[in-house]
């Protein structure tokens, strides 16, 4: 639609007028996390872009809420700081409490509640957490930007998510296939796949390129890990 | 009323018959699928001996690339080529109309088209669209005049200039000619600067990506059209296999149909006939 007071403006009629207030940013990123049975693997890219630019080539968008639970997060950018800030804040309420640091499980549940307290002005992000339980099991938790939480073994978020699922599905789901056995998957395999994804979203997605970061979580610490991808 | 004595004449131009029907759907909430935009670095300069123009080659729908390896410097004429962005459809049609005109005029004349004579017809006919024909141009070209580029914009006008980038990554490579570009610069120097402003808008612009195209054309002799100048970007190794077994897909259904042979008839075709029996009479 043509809009004459705006190209024109000697044209413009008094009457109302709107001011749109846009509170929210895309910057764009992706994130996939695979859990294994005694491990959690978490990588995201490290491009920070807006529109048709780039911000920065290097952010890392993981945030180690504590040495068993590792958050990723893209979208907004300002609001993915103000949110990990606030986490980890009360992280550490819950500690001093409780004297012991919270479960993965506890992290998820929490970031579920603190997500849906903003229901009518959310934070506009992604959220995909990784981390091993109270077992020592890996486990991945997914969100919506409003607070809807699902335990799973694996998943992808942000700008190329919906690209990188049905692969993910496929090939660690071992959807659409027969004459196939389940197995746990090597930490090996799933550090590949991991890789593998995200070669395949830098070729399609403008928003995710340059880099990815990865973090492996096991009983023993988190090791970190850097991947070059595409830089167009 | 149209019939085989009097078959009705296709209306020349484009159809509007479904205007009103996409107006209809997409106020009931069904909008029209977009179309795939060249978000794109293109360029063209002028140098000693004639004009280079380059381009990148990704092509994008929204946030996802459609082809990562697209032609966006289209022929116009043996002296001519056009570098198009913007809506993809558009800036093929356009360059293929004005090809087909030109053409027609150097047959017509007799003479090597001058490079002014496609600015006015892609101008002319941008115009008259009014902008809704979403193709910006680098237009290059050489005539008995000498070099030229020509920088066309979507609603008509026109800029001639020694230097040109149009597209999304039009100023990350417009930064790289104003360091750099300067007059006569010989073709290496040349062909050196387009790849540089190319590469700064594959680099910098999300909309634009992959490798790099040049065009040179010289005043001597035909075009140079130099498809993958440069590999910018190579594809990342992957590590897995993701080759499956035999057998991996489910078949649903099955189903035979007995195809009975009642009689076996072979032929052999015969040669064809070169030259028509009756053309001599």
């Amino acid at each position: 639609m043509l809009s004459v007071g705006g190209n024109f403006p000697e044209y413009a009629v008094p009457g109302a007028k709107q001011v749109r207030f846009e509170p929210y940013a895309d910057n764009g990123g992706s994130i996939v996390a695979i859990a294994g049975d005694d491990f959690a693997v978490i990588g995201a890219d490290t491009r920070l872009s807006t529109g048709f630019s780039i911000y920065t080539r290097e952010q890392k968008k993981l945030f180690k809420l504590s040495d068993k639970t590792v958050l990723g997060a893209t979208g907004c950018w300002c609001d993915t700081l103000t949110l990990t800030r606030l986490l980890s804040a009360r992280m550490q309420m819950y500690e001093h409490e409780h004297n012991k640091s919270m479960s993965t499980p506890a992290v998820a549940q929490m970031l579920s509640t603190m997500l849906y307290y903003k229901r009518f002005f959310p934070y506009y992000v992604s959220n995909v957490l990784a981390g091993l339980d109270a077992d020592g099991k890996g486990c991945v938790y997914s969100y919506d930007p409003i607070g809807h939480c699902e335990r799973s073994n694996y998943r992808a978020g942000g700008s190329a998510g919906a690209q990188l699922q049905p692969l993910l599905d496929n090939q660690i789901g071992l959807k659409n296939m027969q004459n196939v056995t389940e197995a746990p998957i090597p930490k090996e395999k799933a550090l590949a796949l991991l890789k593998d994804v995200f070669i395949s979203a830098a070729e399609r997605d403008i928003y995710t390129g340059d880099c990815i970061y990865i973090l492996i979580i096991t009983a023993s610490g988190i090791q970190e890990e850097k991947f070059e991808l595409r830089k167009d | 009323m149209a019939s085989i004595l009097v078959p009705e004449v296709p209306a020349p131009g484009f159809s509007f018959e479904n205007c009103q029907r996409n107006a209809f759907l997409a106020n009931k909430g069904f909008p029209a699928p977009t179309a795939t935009k060249t978000g794109t670095t293109i360029v063209g300069i002028i140098f000693a001996d004639g004009v280079i123009l380059g381009a990148d080659t990704r092509a994008t729908e929204n946030t996802v690339v459609s082809d990562k390896n697209c032609q966006k410097i289209h022929y116009l004429a043996g002296n001519m080529y056009c570098c198009g962005a913007g809506t993809a459809a558009d800036t093929e049609m356009t360059t293929q109309t004005v090809a087909s005109q030109l053409e027609l005029q150097r047959l017509h004349t007799g003479r090597t088209v001058p490079v002014e004579t496609a600015a006015t017809l892609l101008k002319r006919m941008l115009f008259r669209y009014q902008g809704y024909i979403g193709a910006a141009l680098v237009l290059g070209g050489v005539d008995r005049t000498g070099p030229h580029i020509y920088c066309i914009y979507p609603h008509g006008s026109v800029d001639k200039l020694p230097y040109a980038t149009m597209g999304s990554g039009s100023l990350a490579a417009m930064a790289v000619f104003e360091a750099g570009w300067k007059p006569n610069m010989n073709e290496e120097e040349g062909k050196k600067l387009v790849r540089d402003a190319i590469a700064a808008g594959i680099f910098n612009d999300l909309g634009s990506g992959s490798n790099v195209d040049l065009c040179v054309i010289c005043g001597t002799g035909p075009a140079q059209y130099l498809r993958t100048y440069e590999e910018a970007n190579v594809k990342g190794r992957k590590q897995g296999s993701y080759r499956y077994a035999l057998g991996t897909t489910a078949v649903l259904k099955q189903r035979v149909i007995p195809l009975e042979v009642t009689s076996v008839n072979i032929c052999c075709p015969q040669p064809m006939e070169v030259e028509p029996s009756h053309s001599r009479r």
